[in-house]
């Protein structure tokens, strides 16, 4: 094989067909709202694409992600596609270790420096930079390194996007986004938790093909894949639109695969592909499996009230607060009450009369 | 700010907020009405008092012939808009689920698309009952700023769940957030409004008929 060969002829490599490769173009192409006409456009511009260098930081995460990308499902293009850029710096992928691995990146650094794709996962610490080190270098500084020389950053997963788990309430790292810290490179946020694969890969590919960023939303997401809401695009729309709810896992609703609103699903104010895209090579998605949404792939979903609160049920002790309000009120009430008699009896005792002669008009 | 903090804030500390204060003004103000007293009536009472005040409680839920004659459609107005605005308010399932939550009581609702045509009922019912506040020219003269900021606040939570439900002009997260919002707004105005009548109405109609009662006259 060439030296730096084209994704065309890693794939060809690899044994996909032309006609799986076309699939897969045709299906990037319908995803990203494309028009047909411009597969062979894709298939053209993704069969020449060059591998880019990629650097993939993993700072305070789970690996999730990585898992969900490595283990989407048995080779597939996507995965080929994944295979078929140069990702020079995984701490989970790479076989260096220790000073290896570091030199890895300081080389694609310094070799693509204006060019590579750098690729996040995990939030950052701001608290205390020793929360959380590779190499004893804070991910703040590594962060702000590498981004220095990036093309384009990838924010992978909800806690690159917008802090995730580490975010949530009380945020005990002072954790932030990628895009607190960053703000003069182009961003995408891929958001979940995990991301789906395919939306990954899909971002990666429109990348590859028009060299520019995909068209984002107000969150910074791609439109393509986060333009839809998961409750508008919901099979099991009908069933809500009908009132017909489950209200516990295992009753007849659930059985009969009513809507998961009241067991708090938050598909309403979600927006990801995984109701259209689904997951495992779409197989399913969590609401098909029986689970409500629990909004993974937006800011803050940590702290919505508790998975299993429907959204129009408050975050709060209802009624203990009516009973501490109600006594207060009562109190208050009481000595309003007791304030009106002591008034009305004043101004009864204070009472002057009145005489015909008071009432006259002063010339 | 994001959608989602601001849904967060409004489902959370905002909603606490705003019925602490709606349970203790609506307390304070109905046991200042009952503490005003009245003087005591010496005359030797001619019919029941607690009997007419009953009746009256309950037969000031219908209109009056006469008055339903005069104005047909303030009065029809008037129930469209109060029975849309309880239909809207209880029969809705995700707000059953509010109920159920809060106070562990529950009932079958309407399916939801119905429940949507009710809304926007309501919401022209509402429109409907402005106009013919102005186009009158008593009650106009009788209105106060009061009666128009008891308007605004009860037309928004209606206004912003049909918004909300049918996604229409803000993303669905920050629709729902300014509709929390809203109902909030009511709960912290209602008791120091007019609105406060969703209580002492009974009150009112008591005390009148009560009064009635006592005389053996008609109410």
């Amino acid at each position: 094989m060439k030296e730096n060969p084209t994704l065309g002829e890693v794939l060809k490599e690899q044994g996909v067909s032309r006609r799986g490769f076309m699939k897969f173009c045709a299906a990037t192409a319908s995803m990203m709202a494309l028009s047909p006409a411009m597969v062979p456009t894709i298939a053209r511009a993704l069969e020449n694409a060059k591998r880019p260098s990629v650097i993939w930081m993993s700072f305070q995460e789970c690996t999730g992600c990585t898992e969900s990308l490595t283990r989407s499902h048995a080779p597939t293009v996507e995965g080929l596609i994944f295979d078929a850029i140069s990702l020079d710096y995984h701490h989970t992928l790479q076989v260096a270790s220790g000073h290896g691995a570091e030199a890895a990146r300081e080389e694609a650094m310094a070799e693509h420096h204006g060019k590579y794709l750098l690729i996040v996962d995990g939030s950052i610490p701001l608290d205390n930079p020793g929360y959380s080190t590779i190499a004893g270098i804070s991910n703040l500084e590594m962060l702000k390194e590498v981004a220095e020389g990036a093309a384009a950053i990838v924010s992978v997963g909800t806690c690159a996007a917008y802090g995730g788990l580490p975010y949530a309430d009380p945020n005990p790292t002072g954790a932030a986004s990628v895009s607190d810290i960053i703000k003069d490179k182009p961003i995408i946020n891929v958001p979940g938790c995990p991301p789906i694969p395919v939306v990954i890969t899909g971002v990666l590919a429109h990348y590859l093909t028009f060299g520019t960023l995909p068209e984002l939303d107000h969150l910074g997401r791609p439109k393509a894949f986060y333009g839809q809401n998961i409750h508008d695009r919901c099979y099991r729309r009908p069933f809500y639109e009908r009132g017909e709810f489950a209200e516990t896992f295992d009753d007849e609703g659930a059985r009969k695969g009513w809507c998961l609103y009241k067991l708090g699903c938050k598909g309403p104010t979600t927006y990801n592909a995984c109701a259209t895209t689904k997951w495992n090579e779409g197989t399913s998605w969590p609401v098909e499996a029986g689970h409500g949404c629990i909004g993974c792939s937006e800011p803050n979903f940590w702290d919505g009230g508790g998975f299993y609160k429907a959204l129009s049920v408050p975050d709060t002790k209802v009624g203990e607060t009516i009973m501490k309000a109600g006594a207060v009120g009562l109190a208050v009430g009481a000595a309003a009450a007791v304030w009106n008699k002591k008034q009305k009896s004043a101004a009864v005792e204070n009472r002057e009369t009145i005489t015909v002669n008071d009432l006259s008009k002063e010339s | 700010m994001d959608p989602n903090v601001l849904l967060n804030w409004a489902r959370g500390p905002g909603f606490e907020i705003a019925l602490a204060i709606f349970v203790l003004g609506m307390l304070l103000r109905l046991l200042e009405i009952l503490s005003l007293g009245k003087k005591p009536d010496l005359s030797a009472p001619r019919g029941s008092g607690p009997q007419g005040g009953m009746r009256t409680v309950v037969s000031r839920t219908f209109p009056r012939s006469a008055v339903l004659k005069k104005e047909p459609l303030r009065v029809i107005n008037g129930y469209i808009l109060h029975i849309g605005f309880f239909v809207v308010l209880f029969l809705y399932e995700p707000h059953i689920e509010f109920f159920k939550s809060s106070f562990g009581l529950s009932w079958p609702g309407l399916p939801s698309g119905m429940v949507d045509a009710i809304s926007a009922i309501t919401i022209l019912s509402l429109i409907g009952a402005l106009i013919i506040r102005l186009n009158n020219k008593v009650m106009r003269f009788l209105t106060t700023p009061g009666d128009y900021v008891a308007w605004v606040i009860t037309l928004l939570p209606v206004l912003t769940g049909y918004l909300a439900f049918n996604h229409l002009l803000l993303p669905y997260t920050l629709m729902l957030a300014i509709h929390l919002l809203s109902v909030e707004l009511l709960l912290v105005v209602a008791p120091f409004s007019k609105l406060t009548h969703m209580f002492s109405f009974a009150l009112a109609r008591w005390y009148q008929g009560y009064q009635a009662g006592r005389r053996g006259v008609e109410s």
